[in-house]
């Protein structure tokens, strides 16, 4: 990664919370990270650990009763926090773009291809309609979809789920922006369309300088896309660093803990030539709404103590290594057992 | 699509001529419409003369095979009480109706889907609440009773509008249309709006519903996340996918108007079809009757196609599904 | 449902399972609005019942009635000064209030009854149909869609201008325009059930078919079918009233809120509202009430909201 460009996005202890009935849960908590432009930053978790609400909380997505409460968002040195709505959507779409989990629901059943993507470019700029579906046509065209002229034309039922990832993705790089957020783009998808289109994005970000937030439960797909990877837990980024350093000497239980469960990150057979045995973690990813005081992997975590009732420091184990935990792993004990 | 188109009409065929059968077998097989039409102190060859020029001393099947002969037609014969045949007598009051329906109809959409849209917007906001408060209370209050209260307070308490009657017509084509004068539409405003309400609410429910729906889904996140503005993310995405149920039930729902207002037509003493059905179902005049019944089942069986149609038009999904076929 | 589903999952306040019914009764409580619609809906159906003991006069004897005492205001007293007429007397000096209870009587009897037999066929007729499927289903499927393609008030002109008038005519016209919905709403319910395990189960068992049917399979379609009963009442209601006010419906002899409306809607345009205003508020208190009492139980019988 390059240390000394000047990163696109900066979000800095950035908290959203949402009032209920039963009191304020707190959806993102404290989310700090960079990304460089070029960067792909790989945000891994378990549902519900607030990966998807902090990629909305960039994007001035949060609606009520949720609300960014606290923290900074900085794109290009900008602040977007307390934004007028209005600019916060003159940015969306534009500067950053959002592509969605499943393909199947993003496109509006109901309008052609075309409409959704001269609607996104006019939306920004004063062009004319033929101006915008020629730009249509060529973001079709670069994410590798044949005959673009003939998919403009067409209702989203009558695309393959990768071919409406395909347009999701050509919409979001319509009016090259400077950040894309992808929450989870390929799990819907087969894992050859899958493959396909993690290496299209990577090239297709590098080449423009895009910064790339990947969302992802998946740290088999992390691994291979990510420059640095955020593992995120109850809403707190627990462990961040570049994705050799996390995903080879983890420091924090829960990421040893979710290496472990991954079958791919899993492939290396014991001395008999038989595969490792899955180790899963115990117990379940807790309710937000009722999180233990102190570190919320603590009713889960084998080196749990006393002291993890306190909220656990951040601990730089190497250079860009951090994690959020009073008894992280060495390095040694981080290497795969 | 005329695979489609075709068949569709073949079931169309087969709902009338069953409906003709049930209506005969009703309307000509139960009760005696002599008892009325015949003096009480007639001889028995009275009776049986007049029996004999109505056609009602032939066996049933003979009737109803002559009777559906001349439906083909358009004779469904004349009127017992006015001697004149029934089917003129029931088209002639058809535009009365028909304009009551409609502008009925445009009221109830062109108030409930902006009402429904916003409440379906801000469900908590108290306009919100109070426009589905509005629309519970639209639906339990029977359609007489609304046109009574709206007599009461427009007519009688504040003398603004008319309380019965339509207003002075204009042809138009052959087609008495009171919608070209200003009195016409003051005429047309009370009954218009009894006979609206009942839909009224029931757009507002669907299009709140819709719309609460739509705002979940993902298309309209990701039209949001394009930077789209709230007017186009509303009026183009969430208002396109909501519309295919509405135009669904304003269509299937716009039969359901022309029958309901005999009880706006009779409140208001509204020259339609329903005050004339409502009088001749009195005076037992059966012609009239089944003039109006065949009527009104053609009717619903055309809208019903005509809606099917429009459905497959505005629905891609249908559309093509049907191409392929 | 209730005897097969697990036992809703105790708050960790109360370790105690809840029974079903106290668990349906304390989700009915939660909302105010529906407590209100209940305690309305009881009053008025009381009213209703007690009619002869709690009317001032019985507005149908007509020894009872003043013939100078007639179109009086509300609160006016009667020439005798007997009794005061709380909400005016119509053109035959009948005190109003004693009427609307009368009204409300044949209104609520009418409607009850005729829920009751629709839900009857209705409920014999879908249950069949589900549970046997083949050519049977399917003709009763096809009439129910064609009658249903056509409003209730529609089908119940028609039958009312074959029968003619009278308190078992418009009961006959009532259930006519209303029972396919009751064997729609069954045929669904028992399609979805007949197909889960404990019905085959019981069929393996060798239990006859109307055990099956009326001990397994009924009980488990229940929920839906009270809501929708409960809508239709006031349906039933407000169709009676509609016919009776044209016409069609009851005889002048068995005066429901309907025909006290139309006997009113004369008077109006002299400002004599009371005649037609207050029979329909009556009216329109018995439909909301009942229409609040019901869109409670479809939330509370609700299965997709049970677990919650």
């Amino acid at each position: 990664m390059n240390a000394q460009r000047e990163p696109t996005l900066v979000v800095g202890r950035l908290t959203t919370r949402f009032a209920g009935l039963g009191g304020a849960v707190t959806a993102v908590d404290e989310v700090s990270f960079n990304v460089a432009p070029g960067e792909v930053l790989g945000l891994v978790g378990e549902s519900g650990s607030g990966k998807s609400m902090t990629g909305f909380s960039i994007l001035g997505l949060v609606d009520p009763p949720g609300e960014i409460t606290g923290g900074s968002i900085r794109l290009k040195g900008r602040e977007l926090r307390g934004l007028p709505a209005r600019e916060w959507r003159a940015l969306r779409g534009d500067r950053i773009a959002m592509i969605f989990q499943d393909p199947m629901m993003t496109l509006n059943p109901v309008l052609r291809i075309d409409t959704q993507m001269i609607e996104t470019v006019r939306a920004h700029r004063r062009v004319s309609r033929d101006a915008a579906r020629e730009m249509a046509r060529d973001a079709l065209a670069r994410v590798g979809i044949p005959s673009p002229d003939e998919r403009l034309r067409a209702y989203p039922h009558q695309l393959s789920g990768g071919m409406r990832q395909r347009v999701a993705i050509a919409i979001a790089l319509l009016n090259a922006p400077d950040l894309i957020i992808a929450d989870e783009p390929t799990t819907a998808l087969d894992v050859t369309i899958q493959a396909q289109i993690l290496f299209e994005m990577q090239t297709l970000c590098r080449e423009s300088g895009t910064a790339l937030i990947w969302i992802t439960h998946d740290l088999a797909v992390v691994a291979g896309l990510a420059d640095r990877v955020c593992v995120m837990y109850a809403g707190r980024i627990v462990e961040q660093g570049s994705t050799a350093q996390v995903l080879e000497t983890p420091a924090h239980p829960y990421t040893r803990g979710l290496l472990d469960s991954t079958p791919a990150a899993n492939v290396q057979p014991d001395k008999a030539g038989r595969p490792q045995p899955l180790r899963q973690i115990p117990g379940m990813a807790p309710s937000l709404k009722e999180l233990p005081a102190g570190c919320a992997f603590r009713p889960r975590c084998t080196r749990a103590s006393t002291l993890c009732e306190q909220t656990p420091p951040e601990v730089e184990l190497a250079r860009g290594h951090v994690a959020r935990c009073f008894h992280p792993l060495s390095a040694a004990e981080g290497l795969k057992s | 699509m005329p695979l489609f188109i075709l068949r569709r009409i073949l079931q169309s065929f087969n709902v009338l001529f069953v409906m003709s059968l049930l209506v005969f077998a009703g309307v000509y097989a139960i009760g005696n419409p002599l008892d009325l039409l015949v003096d009480p102190n007639a001889t028995a060859d009275d009776t049986a003369r007049a029996a004999a020029s109505l056609g009602l001393d032939q066996p049933l099947w003979v009737q109803y095979g002559r009777f559906l002969g001349n439906a083909l037609q358009g004779d469904l014969g004349n009127s017992f009480i006015h001697g004149v045949p029934a089917l003129g007598l029931i088209v002639e009051r058809l535009p009365a109706t028909l304009e009551l329906a409609v502008v009925a109809m445009l009221i109830a959409v062109l108030l409930g889907i902006p009402l429904g849209l916003w409440a379906g917007l801000k469900p908590d906001s108290w306009s919100g609440r109070a426009i589905m408060a509005g629309s519970i209370l639209g639906f339990s209050l029977p359609t007489f009773w609304v046109g009574l209260m709206l007599i009461m307070v427009f007519a009688v308490q504040l003398g603004w509008l008319p309380a019965s009657g339509r207003g002075p017509t204009v042809d138009v084509l052959g087609v008495s249309i009171s919608l070209l004068t200003a009195d016409g539409w003051r005429h047309l405003l009370l009954p218009a709006a009894n006979l609206a309400l009942f839909k009224l609410s029931l757009i507002i429910r669907l299009t709140r519903s819709g719309t609460r729906e739509a705002l979940l889904q993902d298309y309209v996140k990701f039209a949001r996340a394009k930077g789209l503005s709230n007017a186009r993310v509303v009026g183009v995405h969430v208002l396109k996918n909501i519309l295919i149920p509405i135009v669904t039930v304003v269509g299937l729902e716009f039969g359901s108007l022309i029958a309901f207002s005999v009880v706006t037509e009779s409140i208001f003493a509204w020259p339609g079809m329903g005050k004339l059905l409502l009088d001749s179902i009195t005076q037992l005049d059966r012609p009239v009757v089944v003039a109006y019944l065949l009527l009104v089942v053609t009717l619903y069986v055309v809208i019903n196609l005509a809606v099917d149609l429009l459905y497959a038009a505005l629905d891609p999904r249908v559309r093509l599904a049907g191409a392929r076929a | 449902m209730s005897e097969t589903s697990p036992p809703p999952a105790a708050s960790p306040a109360d370790s105690e399972v809840e029974r079903p019914l106290r668990r349906l009764a304390r989700m009915y409580a939660e909302s105010r609005v529906a407590l209100f619609g209940l305690a309305l809906l009881l009053v008025i159906v009381l009213a209703a019942l007690l009619a002869p003991w709690l009317a001032p006069q019985n507005p149908y004897d007509l020894m009872q009635l003043d013939m100078l005492d007639g179109r009086l205001p509300p609160g006016s007293a009667s020439g005798d000064g007997r009794l005061t007429y709380l909400l005016g007397t119509d053109e035959q000096g009948r005190d109003m209030l004693s009427a609307i209870l009368y009204g409300l009587r044949i209104s609520v009897g009418v409607g009850v009854v005729a829920t009751l037999m629709a839900l009857a066929i209705g409920m014999a007729l879908g249950l069949a149909a589900g549970y046997f499927g083949g050519r049977f289903d399917a003709v009763l499927m096809r009439i129910a869609d064609i009658q249903l393609s056509f409003p209730s008030i529609l089908v119940a002109m028609i039958l009312l201008a074959l029968f003619g008038q009278g308190i078992d005519k418009i009961v006959i016209a009532l259930v006519a325009a209303q029972w396919a919905y009751y064997a729609r709403t069954t045929r669904s319910a028992a399609l979805v059930e007949g197909r889960k395990e404990y019905i085959e189960a019981a069929r393996l068992l060798g239990l006859s078919t109307p055990r099956i049917l009326f001990r397994h399979l009924l009980p488990n379609c229940l929920p839906p079918l009270i809501v929708v009963a409960a809508l239709q009442v006031a349906a039933a209601i407000a169709l009676e009233a509609t016919l009776s006010f044209l016409g069609l419906g009851l005889p002048v002899t068995e005066p429901s809120l309907g025909l006290l409306i139309a006997n009113g809607f004369q008077y109006l345009y002299s400002g004599r509202y009371w005649i037609s205003v207050f029979p329909g508020v009556a009216l329109l208190l018995l439909i909301l009430a009942i229409n609040l009492v019901a869109d409670q139980l479809r939330d509370v019988l609700n299965p997709r909201l049970q677990s919650q």
